[in-house]
């Protein structure tokens, strides 16, 4: 077991200013960057305000920026730093400050609100649906997105246009769209709403230019952009910039009308 | 409140948009990486300001295009009347006399608007020239942002016909290949350096068309149910594995598209001669 | 006294897990207008971390599988301690739970023809487990969350405001469940993290649906959020719980690095075929089969290996025994000297199974060895050993309204509920009871509210809310008053006490127990009850993580002195009680419950009197089992759990 003293810089402050703070700390055999923060917690500074659940990278709860790559705390290994680096620790920068470490990410609770739920086939009663396994593999794929944010953090969409938060759903809620999308028994289209149309118009997926930060930072691996936002953009073609396709929608449209 | 100490202000908030927003941590630096974040924007750059140096020089300069059997892929086919005459090959006088510049601009309109409007190409640029984002967690330089949400930039939704047609055009250079097996005066079954070449520069062409993130779509992404489709479903699969090396196939079959072009014209140019292996 | 912010509500919901959401779906959707608090952001729920499934008798993998035989399975898991009609209506209920699930968007692993998929699991006789890879707690808490967005998407169209009907309160946590004379639930005092402030929710029905206890452990699966809050709420409320000394030590926590400690390594490894060897390489579990499951495990490595691919014809292998079984042994074998390299036995699938099935069928597993402890297991095994995981024990409810005894207006869900599991739970079983009753408690508590009308509800007095805002504020002035009082003394760092708690529960009332042991652990509890009078926090209100804590600390000192009192006094060993100096399970222990309860002067008082406590015990004797349900057993079983007068009368 070996011990040695780190330099970590962090950033302490809230809505009305705040500054990089000089810490000196204790690091041990395998610990991750979380556990630094414990320790200055339990040390240092007691009231350091930080947001962290589960310690295990399945929660998405302690997202933060570390030498500026946003990153889960936990999930981030002081073993990758060599013992003379100054680590610095920031609050994800997309995102208002709360106070230290924690931000205010109330923008993707409203961002999830705004993507229309799942809506069940009509005449399939609970216990009765059948979906194969291929169908279900792309949106499940999806669906281990653990919400830490960090793609909505990293998304220069939003991180460097604040004006773009109004018309912009951000990567993790156009993945939702495509998951639904995908959903082998989503009936939405039933119901008059064309998901696929909505992603463009209604969730701002023309503004993502796919330069695939989202992919780099998703410590879940998903592969959103090949994965979600361009398959979207396919689907939102299919229906806007295919004559093709428009045409024989338009067709089978009126025939079966 | 009194029941404790304030929090101490030590740097004031920068002004400024994005993350020097009033809002978000008062961090004066636009980002705080510490690793080489430029290198990869910038061979990027670098490399695609090289094609396009190589190419338009190779472009306009309507010479040294082919040396039978070997037809240069920037100009196959071959749509003018001013075309150099090629035996069997892809001259094709579609286009009639009228057309006096390089017959290279004809065809080349396709590859080039599969390229720009290809998804990876599409990535490198943005980050590469436009600097939209240099690299993840760097600040953008641009004060206003709209994306693909307006003309011009909207129209990369169109990047499914430039599919169609990169097709067609991958089929006539698949055509050049067969036909670099016959000798300069058109003898079957001949091989030379050149067809090495040529062999490798189609495959590469092909597996980078087929790996297309809307190839990917047409085969089989746009299904809801798989399950009633396994046919397409497995073409999906496929088409998905060679999706996922999309970077690496765009590169490389670039790289080898110029190696092609500069062999035909090393050749024609009589540099040197097409070595054969029988 | 500062003003506090009052807000009316019908149903409040307390903790935002799997429990505390199906909860305030139903709730709302009968028709009560709903309020969830929770202590860390929507979605992040402790509940994420479940990763093993869901059990519920479809008989979609085997059509044998039906209510019956996974409420024998339930009950022989629990050791006949289980609330026994909380056992029968969650066997029967949970398929229910998880084909509504579907409903709302969940896409669970599928079979061949297309049904939800189920594998199998520790004390589980068929496949049982609805899954998703090994992060079934995601897509639970996941579909749930957006079975709430998606009310409130309809409230919205309905009345132009999300949070009309059903509304979360991220980040806050509540101190108090405010009583009324007459005993009755009023409402709950909260502080929100982000900025200190106090607000009271007044409300005649509280469900509580808080979770565990595990951080009053040191070796610990669970989350900073698992500190008994609703536990204490509970007592401190005046309703009782149920049989405390039953702590489910998980067999399978990582034991190395130090600081990833006790995170969970999830029973799929063993269900899907993973071993548990010692440092000789022997598969040791083979010799950890105890009598009463005799005739179900295997006996040879042959016929276990063999269960895998043909499991009518052969017996599982020990390794799937219940987890209490398997945390002892593991405990056994490393304190027989043959443990691994830091302290644990060795879980292997790397030689079972080839690599890419590994990552397909246990990708989190995979990701969080390779990230955490840079260990492949694909290549190497994995080195575990047992970590604090579930409280058995719990608020005493009533099990088809999961209303708590004694305080009307109080309900509980999830973990926080006893009874349900009796002295040990079975993997997967979690999951479901989050749903079933989580269910039930949000469907009584709207109909209790809907008993007491809107305009004429009692409200919560000026003077209570005073009473909670000194105690919630007393860590910032605890310099001051330490000074005054007793010269010399300095405030406690919380951080520091919390440590020592753990250690202290950890070491002296963990999975091995001891009288003198237990004894030792009420002394120093006593000790750090009077400490934490003095615990100070640094700073403001404005997100202080001290101060949470220091709060905290209230909660899980009551807890862990329930869980030691209980220990103490139940002198047999079962389930997730285990007793060096009473090793076997006695019948007549089967007939008694534990209650824990407040000691009337204890209220927020801390007595440093170890002897005494701030806790009292009381002995209830469950209903007996109702025979149809008795039937179910062969009578040669039943003998091994029952005492003779339940087996004559």
């Amino acid at each position: 077991m070996s011990t040695y003293e780190a330099r970590f810089k962090v950033w302490r402050g809230d809505q009305d200013g705040g500054g990089l703070k000089d810490f000196r700390v204790e690091v041990n055999d395998g610990e991750v960057v979380l556990d630094i923060i414990h320790r200055l917690q339990s040390t240092q500074a007691p009231d350091l305000a930080v947001r962290w659940n589960c310690k295990a990278g399945k929660c998405g709860s302690c997202s933060a920026e570390i030498n500026g790559r946003p990153r889960l705390m936990c999930m981030t290994r002081m073993s990758v730093f060599g013992r003379d680096d100054t680590i610095t620790v920031t609050p994800l920068r997309t995102f208002p400050v709360v106070r230290d470490l924690v931000t205010d990410v109330g923008f993707n609770y409203a961002k999830a609100r705004e993507v229309p739920a799942f809506v069940p086939p009509r005449d399939v009663g609970p216990g009765e649906y059948r979906m194969m396994q291929e169908d279900v593999d792309r949106p499940q794929e999806f669906r281990k997105c653990i919400e830490c944010f960090l793609c909505q953090d990293t998304c220069h969409v939003v991180r460097d246009h604040e004006e773009n938060k109004t018309a912009f759903a951000g990567p993790r809620f156009l993945m939702r769209v495509a998951e639904l999308d995908m959903h082998p028994l989503d009936a939405a289209a039933d119901s008059g709403l064309d998901r696929k149309t909505a992603a463009q118009e209604e969730h701002g997926l023309g503004y993502c230019n796919i330069t695939k930060c989202c992919t780099e930072v998703c410590p879940e691996g998903i592969r959103i952009t090949d994965n979600a936002l361009i398959p979207m953009k396919e689907r939102a073609a299919d229906r806007k910039y295919d004559p093709l396709v428009w045409l024989g929608s338009k067709i089978r449209r009126r025939s079966s009308s | 409140m009194a029941t404790g100490t304030e929090p101490t202000s030590t740097e004031p908030h920068p002004t400024g948009g994005g993350v020097r927003g009033r809002t978000r941590a008062a961090i004066a630096a636009p980002h705080l990486r510490t690793d080489r974040w430029w290198l990869a924007p910038a061979v990027t750059t670098a490399g695609l300001l090289a094609f396009i140096v190589y190419s338009t020089w190779r472009a306009f300069a309507n010479a040294d295009y082919y040396a039978a059997p070997y037809v240069s892929p920037f100009y196959s086919p071959c749509l003018a009347h001013n075309c150099v005459p090629m035996r069997g090959g892809p001259d094709w006088e579609l286009f009639g006399g009228w057309w006096g510049l390089s017959p290279a601009l004809l065809i080349l309109i396709f590859p080039l608007g599969f390229r720009l409007t290809c998804y990876y190409y599409r990535k490198a640029y943005y980050r590469g020239f436009w600097a939209s984002p240099p690299a993840c967690a760097v600040a953008e330089p641009h004060k206003k942002y709209s994306g693909e949400t307006r003309f011009p930039l909207v129209l990369q939704n169109i990047h499914r016909y430039f599919f169609y047609a990169a097709v067609l055009v991958a089929c006539v250079l698949t055509y050049d290949t067969v036909l670099s097996f016959r000798d300069a005066r058109g003898a079957w079954g001949h091989m030379g350096l050149g067809t090495l070449v040529f062999l490798v520069n189609i495959a590469l062409i092909w597996t980078y068309t087929l790996s297309c993130h809307s190839c990917r779509h047409i085969v089989g992404g746009r299904l809801k149910h798989f399950s009633r489709h396994p046919v397409r479903y497995r073409l999906w699969g496929w088409v998905g594995k060679l999706n996922s090396r999309h970077m690496l196939l765009a590169w490389s079959s670039l790289v080898s598209v110029a190696l092609a072009d500069f062999y035909v014209y090393l050749v024609a140019s009589g540099v040197f001669d097409d070595p054969r292996f029988f | 006294m500062s003003v506090v912010e009052r807000q009316q509500w019908d149903v409040v919901v307390i903790g935002a897990g799997g429990a505390g959401l199906r909860a305030a779906i139903e709730a709302r959707e009968n028709g009560a207008r709903t309020a969830v608090i929770c202590k860390s952001l929507f979605g992040k729920a402790h509940t994420v971390m479940a990763e093993g499934g869901i059990a519920a008798a479809m008989g979609n993998v085997n059509s044998g599988d039906n209510w019956q035989v996974h409420f024998r399975d339930t009950m022989r898991g629990g050791k006949f301690l289980n609330q026994w009609r909380m056992a029968e209506l969650h066997a029967k209920e949970a398929p229910d739970r998880v084909w509504e699930l579907e409903t709302w968007g969940a896409l669970f692993d599928r079979t061949k023809d297309g049904r939800i998929s189920q594998r199998n699991f520790g004390g589980h006789e068929y496949p049982r487990l609805a899954h998703v890879g090994d992060r079934t707690g995601l897509e639970l808490i996941r579909t749930l969350q957006q079975k709430v967005v998606a009310l409130q998407q309809e409230d919205h169209a309905e009345s132009g405001d999300h949070e009309a009907n059903l509304k979360v309160f991220q980040e806050c946590t509540v101190t108090r469940v405010l009583t009324g004379d007459d005993g009755r639930v009023r409402g709950v005092f909260c502080y929100e993290r982000e900025s200190g402030r106090f607000f009271v929710i007044e409300a005649p029905s509280v469900v509580l649906a808080t979770g565990g206890i595990g951080k009053s452990f040191k070796v610990t699966s669970n989350s900073w959020e698992y500190t008994g809050d609703g536990h204490a709420l509970a007592l401190l409320a005046g309703a009782p719980l149920l049989n405390m000394e039953f702590v489910q030590f998980h067999p399978t926590g990582m034991v190395w690095p130090p600081s990833v400690k006790g995170i969970l390594v999830t029973e799929s490894v063993r269900g899907d075929g993973g071993v548990l060897r010692n440092s000789d390489g022997k598969r040791f579990m083979f010799d950890y089969v105890p009598d009463v499951f005799k005739e179900k495990y295997a006996e040879s490595e042959d016929e276990g290996d063999r269960w895998y691919d043909d499991p009518d014809h052969n017996r599982r292998p020990p390794e799937l025994l219940p987890r209490d079984e398997v945390a002892r042994a593991i405990n056994a074998e490393v304190k027989a000297g043959r443990g691994s390299p830091h302290g644990g036995v060795f879980l292997d699938v790397s030689t079972r199974m080839p690599a890419d099935v590994i990552r397909r069928r246990l990708p989190s597993m995979y990701h969080q060895f390779k990230e955490l402890a840079d260990v492949d297991i694909t290549a190497e095994a994995m080195e575990v050993g047992p970590t604090c995981h579930y409280v058995m024990g719990g608020v005493a409810v009533d099990s088809d309204s999961a209303a708590a005894r004694g305080v009307p207006g109080l309900f509980a869900a999830g973990e926080v509920a006893g009874g349900m599991h009796g002295s040990n739970r079975l993997g997967g079983n979690s999951l479901s009871d989050l749903l079933v009753f989580g269910r039930r408690a949000g469907l009584h508590a709207a109909r209790y509210a809907a008993e007491s009308p809107a305009d004429d509800r009692p409200t919560v007095t000026d003077e209570q809310i005073d009473t909670a805002s000194a105690e919630a504020l007393r860590p910032f002035s605890a310099e001051a008053e330490t000074r005054s009082e007793e010269p010399g003394t300095a405030p406690e760092n919380p951080y520091t006490l919390h440590q020592e708690l753990q250690q202290t529960m950890n070491d002296l009332v963990g999975i091995i127990r001891r009288e003198g042991e237990m004894e030792e652990a009420l002394r120093k509890l006593a000790d750090l009850r009077v400490r934490a009078r003095r615990a100070g926090v640094e700073g403001h209100r404005q997100f202080n993580p001290g101060w949470h804590l220091a709060l905290d600390l209230r909660n899980m000192l009551l807890v862990s002195e329930c869980i030691a009192r209980a220990a103490l006094e139940r002198t047999e060993s079962r389930g997730g009680h285990t007793r060096e100096d009473r090793p076997g399970m006695d019948r007549s222990w089967r007939r008694v419950n534990l209650l824990c309860r407040l000691r009337e002067s204890g209220a927020g008082v801390a007595a440093a009197d170890p002897a005494r406590g701030q806790i009292r015990l009381e002995r209830d004797t469950p209903e007996p089992i109702r025979p149809d349900l008795l039937a179910l057993f062969e009578k040669e079983e039943l003998v091994k759990y029952l005492s003779e007068e339940e087996l004559f009368d």
